[in-house]
């Protein structure tokens, strides 16, 4: 990683609260008693092995998943049932996915300015230039009038966060933004990622990453059967790991 | 020599891009290549040589020895004899000559023929700003080639001048809305199925213009309660059945004494031939996919009620054949309905023929609908977007994108349908006009070409809306791999 960001966050006002989360998929348990408080201005990596819940937890977070048992509490309004607190939430909450889900039907822009337009009802010139505010931001502006089918697959991922940042959100989830990724494309998904992460986003990612995890995490959160086996900032959690399951995770991720 | 040292390898200069290599080409080796390539392949271009000929050389006598002008079946068989001998026969499109215009308008009053003439052209206008959106070229040739046809067919078919003239009026204004306007012109659609109506019944203006003020006033009855959410929905319906059901014949009548704006009233047993065919055609596409659309999005809701009374609907009209629904329509409903409601047949068959063909609608849209990734969805929640927001800017544009041919073939298969409305009753071109045209002495015995004329101009439009259908999958394609 080009820059080293590790400054301790300004430990102010709670983003999130998650408090005894408990979910299921049926019969099988996949999220026990988790407990994570989120500060303003603070990069959590999530890491684990796969079917470990991470992505599960953090879409808990803009409700993609129900959860079952305990509150999640994001920028002060709980997650229930009530439709409107949902879409509050989810409008205030950016996420990137392993896919980008990109719309192919629309071109670059049009993916930027839609939601902007529809939830914010923000006027299309003003969402337009916010667009190309956020796309030059992540270097792809000349890209704005084509499909998503034209572009790249780091390029794309690069426009699934320029389209997330349009709705100017305060908290941003990352679901394992780089796994569908060619090894050239990483490096331009992640250097994005860490521009954001200088500007101090609230930021939660689910990530393999773990040059990106040194590079700009306030903390390290290790899951393993669907509860947090450890947490630590990241230079005691890769020096110095506690658990067992982490080392043996650390062992071998970081073993050849 | 070690062997690392042979395995080393760097390259000094990249390799410029080459065209690919011409194929060898030319007639002879295609035919070689197609249909001459094996012992097989011989036999089976040969049989299907053979089976050509046999069909061009039966159908062909038949068809060259075609008369266009006679009174009778039997004056085109005495020119068939003298021409090409006493045992020759030949085609006798005499009788479509003669007859097109029942074959065309049934028994719609012969001076009234413009008037389904510019309900039909006008149709082109109505839909040239939504099928031609961004193709101003295809648009102009629709549109304006719709206009000049409307016009000079009316005056070739006997309408009088003020006739004329105003229908030149209106179809001037219209193309310069479109060209101008094209949002205004979108309004100029939504009206022009009541205009339709009135140019095809009659009566006066004000009927379906009250009828149209009920959409209105609902439309603004939700727009002005819509914080409400559903129960602004439901207000909006009350008070539109209220306005229809109690206030729109008063008003209308109202009006209608200071200015009557009324047209010679023409009943519904006097339609026919393709002018049936067609009302209850584009009537029937136009209202099966927006039924069909709310179908699909309920079957694949999670609310139980709801789900399930999609399904049983769809189920149960995809269940019984469109005759039975047909009959329903003609002969139960008046079982039903308070006696003495006079409730027009076209509209009764118009109604069914819509509830069969939207059921089909909906499990092609719902085709469609499971066809588009999980992410999809996904992502359009994960940025704030409402279950209608979702559905409308992001799910369905591209759900019926990948459905279009599905769609399509369901609108086909409808408008043919069309010709079961003989078994109401009503006068089909295929069987019902046909039958009535024989029925005279002149004409007894004229039963092919009546089919192939009449099966033409179905080949004609339904291929039209298949070649659009494919000019429209060609515009939307959007992965440009």
């Amino acid at each position: 990683m080009a820059t080293q960001t590790q400054t301790q966050p300004k430990l102010g006002e709670t983003a999130i609260e998650i408090a005894k989360l408990n979910k299921w998929y049926g019969t099988f348990h996949v999220l026990r008693d988790i407990d994570l408080n989120v500060s303003r201005g603070e990069r959590i990596v999530i890491a684990g092995p796969s079917g470990s819940g991470k992505s599960t937890l953090i879409r808990c977070i803009n409700r993609l998943e129900e959860h079952q048992a305990g509150r999640i509490i994001v920028d002060g309004t709980e997650l229930t049932n009530d439709l409107k607190n949902i879409d509050k939430v989810r409008s205030e909450v950016g996420m990137v996915f392993q896919h980008f889900n990109l719309f192919p039907h629309l071109t670059i822009l049009e993916n930027c300015t839609l939601a902007p337009i529809w939830v914010r009802k923000v006027p299309k010139r003003e969402a337009e230039e916010t667009a190309m505010h956020f796309l030059e931001k992540v270097k792809i502006p000349e890209q704005a009038l084509k499909y998503p089918g034209q572009l790249s697959g780091g390029q794309q991922q690069r426009v699934a966060i320029a389209r997330s940042l349009c709705m100017r959100p305060r908290i941003m989830l990352f679901d394992e933004p780089t796994s569908a990724l060619d090894p050239e494309m990483i490096k331009e998904v992640l250097d994005t990622m860490i521009e954001l992460a200088e500007d101090g986003m609230t930021m939660l990612c689910v990530t393999h990453e773990m040059g990106f995890a040194q590079a700009v995490a306030h903390r390290v959160i290790f899951m393993d059967q669907g509860q947090i086996v450890e947490q630590n900032t990241p230079k005691e959690f890769f020096n110095n790991p506690k658990s067992e399951r982490t080392k043996l995770f650390l062992s071998q991720i970081l073993g050849h | 020599m070690s062997q690392t040292q042979s395995v080393a390898f760097v390259r000094d200069s990249m390799l410029p891009p080459e065209p690919p290599p011409t194929r060898a080409s030319g007639a002879i080796l295609w035919l070689r290549e197609n249909l001459f390539s094996g012992p097989l392949n011989i036999a089976l271009t040969l049989l299907g040589l053979g089976i050509l000929w046999l069909l061009f050389s039966t159908l062909w006598p038949w068809l060259s020895h075609s008369v266009w002008n006679a009174n009778s079946m039997a004056e085109c068989r005495q020119i068939i004899a003298a021409a090409h001998g006493p045992d020759a026969s030949g085609a006798c499109f005499a009788v479509i000559k003669h007859r097109w215009n029942q074959f065309v308008f049934g028994f719609y009053p012969v001076d009234l023929y413009w008037r389904p003439v510019l309900a039909f052209g006008s149709l082109f206008l109505a839909l040239a700003p939504v099928l031609f959106a961004d193709n101003p070229r295809a648009r102009r040739i629709v549109i304006g080639l719709a206009a000049v046809l409307t016009f000079l067919i009316s005056a070739v078919l006997g309408a009088n001048g003020v006739e004329l003239g105003a229908m030149a009026v209106l179809l001037l204004a219209w193309v310069a809305l479109i060209e101008a306007r094209r949002d205004w012109a979108l309004l100029a659609t939504l009206i022009y199925p009541f205009l339709a109506t009135w140019l095809l019944w009659g009566g006066t203006l004000w009927e379906p213009a009250m009828v149209l003020a009920g959409f209105v006033i609902g439309f603004f009855v939700w727009r002005a309660l819509s914080a409400y959410g559903m129960f602004a929905f439901a207000a909006a319906v009350l008070v539109a059945a209220f306005w229809w059901l109690a206030l729109s014949d008063i008003v209308a009548r109202g009006i209608a004494t200071v200015l009557p704006m009324r047209l010679t009233p023409v009943t519904s047993d006097q339609f026919g031939g393709f002018v049936l065919s067609i009302t209850i055609g584009v009537a029937g596409i136009a209202l099966s996919l927006p039924l069909g659309i709310i179908l699909a999005l309920a079957r694949r809701s999670d609310l139980p009620v709801i789900k399930m009374m999609a399904v049983l609907f769809i189920e149960f009209i995809r269940g019984v054949p469109l005759i039975t629904l047909l009959f329903v329509a003609s002969l139960l409903l008046n079982y039903f309905l308070p006696p003495g409601t006079n409730f027009d047949i076209i509209l009764r068959v118009i109604i069914m023929v819509t509830l069969f063909a939207s059921a089909y609608m909906a499990e092609v849209i719902r085709g469609g609908l499971a066809a588009l990734p999980k992410g999809q969805y996904e992502a359009a929640d994960a940025l704030g977007l409402d279950y209608w927001k979702a559905q409308r800017l992001v799910i369905l544009p591209q759900a019926l994108k990948i459905s279009i041919p599905g769609i399509v073939s369901t609108f086909i298969g409808m408008f043919k349908d069309t010709t079961l409305v003989v078994f109401v009753g009503l006068f089909d071109p295929l069987k019902a006009m046909s039958d009535t045209i024989r029925a005279s002495f002149e004409w007894k015995g004229a039963y092919w070409e009546p089919y192939i004329f009449v099966g033409s101009i179905f080949f004609i439009l339904c291929f039209g809306m298949s070649r659009y259908s494919m000019h429209l999958e060609r515009r939307l394609k959007r992965d440009h791999r």
